[in-house]
């Protein structure tokens, strides 16, 4: 063995034992029984996962497929603005920028914590509200799929910003004068023009949002006070309070395969290109 | 002595080398030439240890050296892009070697080999504050104030602009005479491999296909492709004349040809010509020469010797 | 066309920046409620009187320094070794683990450590949450380096050899002096991650081992308080300086 390949060893061991050796732990458990005292026990079985079926876990399913969803669409309309206008931004391109991703490197903790300190009832948007007699009662702002979607956005906007931007970036600016030239307004050169061009950047942003915000647990459960559950809370659930580990192994295996298909089948398109 | 037997290299997909042998006697300056992608570099990343053969033996003064590990063989490389350490001084980039070798002396060699390629007084620079040509010269001074049996030199004055390159030729071949090392040279440029070698190899396809000293390849090529690649050549009934040995006349003997257009080159003047088959001629001739003009009906005239002729 | 971009740009910038500045604001609040009552340093203060956030403190500085070296060493080596030559089955791990969701990512570890805690006489606590923020900050350690590898001329490596340097000296001489203002942003993005982490440490955290992030966590569903407001202030300061310090040395 030479000296190459021992470079590689602490990795290997790293993945093997801490990725590798965990994910088929919870294979293992995702096929076995609910013990009494929580735990895993014979006999095998593929129960925890026809279970996942069960309307009530179904609807967690597809809730958080359709918040992620949402989510991602929501950052795709308020980003690609932002992108357009960091795109054309000229020499302050770079601090634009900045600007866009410093939140993102402050603990993501605290960035929720934030908006739970403005929007809950004693929050400071209740309070600047009933101070000027707008509001006699606090508005219910936190809690439930709206403030879950706000948290989302709010969150991973800059995964989508960031790659908009690259693609956007990459136009040549040539071509809107010749859009304009040509008699196109500047809502079609954007629609006609700009938007076909920065489909790869769509994509991408698109990807890296949505995978993230299937498996969110932070914001849901913060955000959504528990009301708006999703699939990482369902997991996170069977696991401490439950205690029905092989069920929450099942969950948890399922949005794994969902998130590393997306990504396969993204990444294979990449490649075709 | 450097010495090569039957070396093949094969890459996922391509054969890089394909049964290559040569002797590169001691003190010479000798030439690996040919177009990109014909094995030559390959050929020196053997030498140097970077790769392994597949096939074949390379002997280094008798004894093989292609299983040795590059650090274990007294061979030195310029690399194209000479590959100087960024984050140490020029100083420190020079003694680099003798202090991997223990060198109780490291600091006078250094400067005696920086003397040499007249770097004394830029020590303390680090290789981006230099010029490409003094960057060149570290490079130099680098291997060679190791000794090395033979240096390798990848393509040292691509990097460059004409200009200096052509500096930068004239002081390689003095530094070679005046270190009386043995230099392999790998270039794709005839030119420089015209005016600086001592032997030339010409590579074709990961194979030698001539091997002699610059007059014998460039006037007596071994092949179609080795006539073509060292220089400009004309073919006329089926033999091949240099440019410059073409000469042109209003009467007397030789294949009849009509005079296409003129390009006037400062120290020269070329002559197009289309002979009555239809062959393209060029006449490289003195600027001093009778001018000719388009149109103007010429008889094409050379010398037996300048005569190329080939089997293919 | 133009003019309204400006306006949506700016109303986008306050959307990301004002919770934050707002937040960090009402740090400085006299009062406890969200009333602006005049300037004050109380709930400073108070942090360093409350003695689970000080021992929190020293918990999350504890991890992220010890899983910082781990997962430095180890993604530095990770990311040279595979420069040198590809590993696609070790690359493709990593970065399934990069968008393996934390939940995922925590529950596994815990069913891991509990399964060979049944055979080891060990338990939950700081060394788990080491070895578990090492598991997921190596991947970001070697994604930085190998970001700076790319840049990196192979023929370097191949010089020193050719001057005699043995593989090893190369790598220490030539390639890790030269690698060494990635690194040190990759060591800084690890300390964040880890500093950080709230899902998966919470999850593999003993009872002697809880983070700042969890004590954040546990106030903050508790209901209002000041003190996190102080405590997040200081979180981003950190953050931020630990930034501006990984930006200076990547273009050093």
């Amino acid at each position: 063995m030479n000296l190459r390949s021992w470079f590689l060893v602490p990795a290997r061991l790293t993945i093997g034992l801490f990725f590798a050796a965990p994910l088929a732990i919870v294979c293992g458990y995702s096929l076995l029984t609910r013990g009494d005292y929580g735990g895993a026990e014979r006999p095998w079985t593929l129960e925890n996962y026809t279970r996942l079926a069960d309307p009530l876990y179904a609807q967690i399913l597809l809730r958080s497929i359709a918040m992620a969803a949402a989510a991602t669409l929501l950052c795709l309309v308020l980003g690609f603005p932002l992108a357009l206008f960091i795109s054309r931004a000229g020499k302050r391109k770079n601090l634009y920028l900045q600007l866009v991703v410093l939140p993102f490197w402050t603990s993501f903790l605290v960035r929720t914590y934030a908006w739970l300190f403005l929007l809950r009832d004693t929050g400071l948007v209740n309070t600047l509200l009933a101070r000027a007699g707008l509001i006699h009662h606090p508005l219910a702002l936190l809690y439930n799929n709206g403030a879950v979607l706000l948290g989302l956005v709010y969150g991973y906007l800059p995964f989508m910003v960031l790659p908009l931007y690259a693609a956007l970036e990459k136009i040549d600016p040539a071509l809107l004068e010749a859009a304009a030239d040509l008699g196109a307004r500047p809502l079609t050169a954007v629609r006609r023009v700009i938007i076909p061009l920065s489909r790869p950047g769509i994509v991408a942003g698109s990807i890296l949002v949505f995978i993230p915000c299937l498996g969110a647990y932070l914001t849901p459960d913060l955000m959504g006070g528990g009301k708006t559950v999703m699939i990482g809370n369902l997991v996170q659930n069977q696991f401490t309070t439950s205690r029905d580990w092989p069920f929450g192994s099942a969950a948890s295996l399922i949005l794994l395969a969902f998130t590393s298909l997306l990504l396969y089948v993204f990444l294979r398109r990449a490649e075709v290109r | 002595m450097l010495e090569l037997r039957g070396i093949v290299k094969h890459f996922p997909g391509h054969r890089a080398v394909d049964g290559i042998s040569l002797t590169v006697a001691p003190g010479a300056f000798y030439s690996l030439l040919g177009p990109s992608g014909c094995g030559k570099t390959t050929t020196l990343r053997l030498i140097a240890g970077f790769e392994h053969p597949d096939l074949g033996e390379i002997l280094l003064n008798g004894s093989p050296i292609q299983n040795a590990k590059p650090y274990h063989r007294n061979v030195s490389t310029v690399f194209q892009n000479y590959a100087l350490f960024p984050h140490m001084t020029v100083q420190q980039n020079v003694e680099f070697g003798l202090r991997q070798r223990g060198a109780a002396n490291a600091r006078s060699l250094a400067d005696a080999a920086l003397e040499m390629v007249q770097l004394r007084g830029k020590q303390a620079r680090l290789p981006a504050q230099l010029s490409g040509g003094e960057r060149q010269r570290v490079a130099l001074a680098r291997s060679l104030v190791l000794k090395p049996d033979v240096l390798l030199l990848d393509e040292p004055l691509a990097a460059l602009d004409p200009q200096l390159r052509k500096q930068m030729r004239h002081e390689l071949k003095e530094t070679q005479r005046n270190s009386g090392i043995t230099f392999l040279f790998v270039t794709h440029d005839q030119e420089e491999a015209l005016s600086l070698s001592d032997r030339i190899a010409i590579m074709h396809q990961g194979r030698i296909v001539q091997e002699g000293t610059p007059e014998e390849v460039y006037l007596r090529p071994a092949s179609r492709f080795v006539a073509g690649f060292m220089g400009a050549l004309n073919w006329i009934g089926g033999v091949g004349i240099r440019p410059e040995s073409t000469r042109l006349f209003r009467g007397g003997d030789g294949p009849k040809a009509r005079v296409t257009r003129t390009v006037f080159l400062g120290n020269c003047v070329h002559v197009f010509t289309q002979t009555e088959a239809g062959e393209e001629a060029l006449a490289e001739l003195p600027r001093d020469h009778e001018p000719f003009n388009p149109g103007d009906h010429v008889r094409i005239q050379w010398s037996s010797r300048d005569e190329m002729r080939f089997a293919e | 066309m133009k003019r309204f971009l400006s306006l949506y740009a700016a109303l986008a910038f306050a959307f990301l920046h004002v919770p934050l500045l707002v937040l960090i604001a009402f740090s400085f609040n006299g009062g406890k409620f969200t009333v602006w009552e005049g300037f004050s340093l109380r709930w400073y203060q108070s942090i360093l009187h409350d003695p689970q956030l000080v021992e929190a403190t020293g918990n999350s500085i504890f991890i992220a320094l010890a899983s910082t070296v781990l997962s430095t060493s180890i993604g530095a080596f990770t990311a040279y070794g595979m420069w040198k030559r590809r590993a696609p089955v070790l690359q493709g791990s990593l970065y399934l683990s990069l968008v393996t969701p934390e939940i995922v990512t925590g529950i596994s570890l815990l069913a891991f450590f509990q399964y060979i805690f049944r055979w080891l006489p060990f338990r939950l606590g700081l060394m788990t949450v080491v070895l578990a923020h090492v598991a997921f900050s190596v991947v970001y350690v070697t994604v930085v380096i190998s970001a700076r590898l790319t840049t990196m001329d192979r023929s370097l490596e191949e010089a020193a050899l050719d001057l005699g340097a043995s593989e090893w000296t190369a790598f220490r001489r030539i390639t890790l002096p030269l690698l060494a203002p990635g690194i040190a942003a990759a060591a800084l993005l690890a300390l964040i991650v880890s500093f950080d982490d709230y899902v998966i440490t919470s999850l593999v955290a003993g009872v002697d081992s809880e983070t700042l992030p969890m004590v954040v966590y546990a106030m903050a569903r508790r209901g209002a308080n000041p003190v996190i407001n102080a405590v997040s202030a200081l979180i981003v300061v950190l953050f931020g300086v630990l930034i501006v310090i990984s930006e200076r040395v990547r273009e050093a």
